[in-house]
């Protein structure tokens, strides 16, 4: 087991940097490169020269690129430039780090509370009002855009209704303090509880429109997944042995069933970002898809870097998280 | 094989059913006993959407007395799994209808809840299958799938079963049971793993075990030994068996009694002597005349059944064996023969293969 993570941790090194390389190389080939970002078009070329020089950008390129690996690796990014200027990327990555996990937390944790048993109970009773509902409503969970989805729920709940704040992570009026920036955790720690359950109404909304795709795909492939072991001879076997329906449901079945949906949850925590981007926005929700958007939006190449690298690291270390599950669930894996 | 004393020594106050079976048994080879199972009229239907409502079995009858050994034996599709798994309360819960009665010990298998089938499913009838592999569930060790019967139908904690499950995989031939408690499905050989199916069946000591096909799916040689550890074992603890075969050379070493089904009907059944020494449909004459026999003449050729089971008649009008018969005439054709028994016979066929000598 040890050195099976072992073996994934050097993968993900090798993932990372082919990754550093082409993020690299993209950067390099921005129009007009980093230099006119910065001067504009209408440089003369003496500055041209005087900034590249600066930079570095007149060494070779495969210096450029060790070098560019160094200040990586020391977490140097160097500061914003339009998002908050001034101040380190990394900082505000980790500034907004908080807000997005918190978010897409509770956003799996729905998805995977209401999409595991459904597809269970939709597949055992294949055909059924249940099934087919469950079905269309997985269906409109893939189509509705996202961006779509959190509007509509913040005109209705949030506008209209006024049952949950429209937008922001705390409300204006409490005053609540700060310890890890997970605000709902800092509240319980603080025991300042109406601090927590502000923030946790704040996440409602969010949550929702941000779970709405992993949900139907995890339902999808739950129900899927028990409809093919329903049809395997074990399950005929465990019921030979007169077992109850509890144990049969989740020692033969589910535990069988949960392997592919495993890597699913892991391939939708890894796509989850470009969710949070939409739903951040709608929301102003101030976390890590917002920075995204915004760095994107005005060029700001340092924090847009520490986004992607982060992104991907997310997604590589996430797929670790899965192998190692599935590890867990089938010894077939784990003996090889 | 280790010796079925320790075993039951280690495992007290549980063989005493068993124990009565054997006497039972005796006394069954010497005539009259009460049976243990009885089917009569067992029908089942699929019903397909889009398609004509299928009789896999079309009023299937028999019965096993407490200790006998009973073979069902047919060619493929001729409906032995469907007849098993419709005694055993296992067909699917939907696109089906099942008829007839199914007497265990007197009461109507057919006629209980879901929750009274599963009390009596692994604990008074159990069931071994064909393919040993996906008969096992791949994530859970072997030691849990023989414990959480135990536990199920003993009331053992796991704790509890542990040893006894250990016992059960030493009784069956399975070398170092310690370790293969541990062991999941995929590290064991194909005859281990059926043996292991056979300890979990065994393990509440049912009075009837159904076993379908339980060595087609294994080499020659693991075939007999398999074979023979259930001959042993039904020997030693009074167990009724089912024995699901197409292989007449499997029912010929093990079974009391034999049932020849053809098209979803019983042709022919006789005590396995009688029957193997003169069969009379000519069904079981070339099921016969097509195993390998180690004492044939040198040279002699296999006849195999000409066609398949695709040619048949439906059984409502005629014989469904008639247009692959060796011997038909004209009444084959136009009305479906009765299942006559005479003389701890059962035969149904028109024209029967003449008695020798
Ligand atoms: N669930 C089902 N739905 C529809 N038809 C079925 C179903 N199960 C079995 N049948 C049909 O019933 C018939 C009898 O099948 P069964 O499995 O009992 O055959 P068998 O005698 O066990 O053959 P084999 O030696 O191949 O196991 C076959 O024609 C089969 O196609
Ligand atoms: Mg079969």
């Amino acid at each position: 087991m040890l050195r099976f993570i072992v073996r994934r941790l050097v993968q993900m090194v090798g993932v990372l940097v082919v990754l550093s390389l082409l993020l690299f190389l993209w950067l390099r080939s921005l129009p007009g490169g980093t230099v006119s970002a910065i001067l504009g078009e209408r440089a003369t070329p003496q500055s041209r020269a005087a900034m590249e020089a600066q930079f570095g950008l007149d060494q070779p390129i495969w210096v450029q690129y060790g070098k560019f690996v160094g200040r990586v690796l020391q977490g140097d990014f160097g500061p914003s430039t339009s998002v908050l200027p001034g101040t380190d990327a990394l900082t505000i990555f980790f500034q907004r780090l908080p807000a997005t996990i918190e978010l897409s937390f509770f956003a799996m944790l729905i998805a995977i509370a209401l999409g595991i048993p459904l597809g269970y109970f939709a597949a055992r009773r294949r055909a059924s009002l249940l099934d087919n509902a469950s079905v269309i409503f997985s269906l409109v969970g893939i189509a509705i855009p996202v961006f779509f989805l959190a509007f509509l729920l913040k005109y209705v709940f949030a506008i209209k209704l006024g049952w949950l704040p429209v937008s922001g992570r705390q409300s204006g009026d409490v005053d609540a303090t700060r310890v890890t920036g997970f605000f709902v955790i800092d509240g319980l720690i603080t025991r300042e509880f109406d601090a927590s359950w502000d923030a946790l109404k704040h996440l409602v909304l969010p949550s929702i429109a941000l779970a709405s795709i992993p949900f139907a795909v995890i339902f999808r492939i739950t129900r899927a997944s028990v409809l093919d072991v329903l049809d395997e001879d074990y399950i005929r076997t465990a019921e030979s042995k007169g077992l109850t329906n509890r144990v049969i449901r989740g020692r033969h079945i589910l535990r069988n069933a949960m392997l592919p949906v495993t890597t699913t949850i892991g391939l939708q925590i890894g796509a989850l970002l470009a969710g949070a981007v939409l739903t951040e926005r709608v929301f102003s929700f101030g976390g890590l898809g917002e920075a995204l958007a915004l760095s994107f939006e005005r060029r700001d190449y340092p924090v847009l870097q520490v986004l992607i690298l982060a992104a991907a690291a997310i997604y590589v270390l996430v797929n670790l998280l899965v192998d190692i599950m599935y590890a867990v669930i089938d010894p077939r894996v784990r003996t090889r | 094989m280790s010796n079925a004393t320790a075993s039951s020594t280690t495992d007290p106050g549980t063989d005493t059913t068993n124990v009565a079976d054997r006497d039972k048994a005796r006394r069954w080879r010497e005539g009259g006993s009460e049976p243990l199972l009885r089917v009569r009229d067992l029908r089942v239907t699929f019903q397909r959407q889009g398609a004509e409502p299928f009789e896999a079995v079309q009023g299937v009858s028999f019965d096993v007395h407490p200790g006998q050994t009973v073979g069902l034996v047919g060619e493929s599709g001729c409906g032995k799994s469907v007849t098993s798994l419709a005694i055993m309360g296992l067909l699917p819960e939907r696109g089906n209808k099942v008829s007839g009665t199914v007497d265990y010990e007197g009461t109507n298998l057919l006629e209980l809840s879901d929750q009274q089938m599963r009390d009596k499913r692994g604990k008074d009838i159990a069931m071994v299958f064909q393919d040993p592999l996906s008969s096992l569930n791949p994530v859970i060790p072997i030691g849990l799938q023989v414990t959480e019967v135990l536990e199920r139908h003993r009331g053992m904690s796991r704790k509890a079963a542990t040893p006894v499950a250990r016992e059960l995989l030493d009784r069956v031939g399975i070398p170092d049971p310690d370790r293969r408690l541990r062991d999941y499905p995929h590290q064991l050989s194909g005859g281990m793993r059926q043996r292991a199916l056979i300890a979990i069946a065994l393990a509440c000591q049912p009075r009837l075990l159904i076993a379908d096909e339980p060595t087609t799916a294994l080499d020659v040689t693991i075939q007999a030994q398999i074979l023979a550890l259930l001959k042993e074992l039904v020997e030693e603890t009074g167990t009724a068996l089912v024995m699901i075969t197409h292989d007449l050379g499997v029912v010929a070493g093990l079974c009391d009694e034999v049932n020849v089904l053809y098209g979803g009907r019983i042709v022919e059944r006789g005590d396995r002597h009688d029957l193997f020494a003169q069969p009379r449909h000519p069904y079981t004459n070339g099921l016969l005349a097509s195993i390998p026999r180690m004492d044939a003449p040198r040279g002699q050729r296999l006849v195999p059944i000409p066609g398949s089971v695709s040619d048949n008649l439906p059984w409502t009008s005629a014989c469904a064996f008639a247009p692959r018969c060796s011997q038909p005439i004209e009444v084959c054709t136009q009305k479906m023969p009765e299942l006559e028994e005479h003389h701890q016979r059962a035969l149904r066929c028109f024209n029967p293969v003449e008695v020798s000598r």
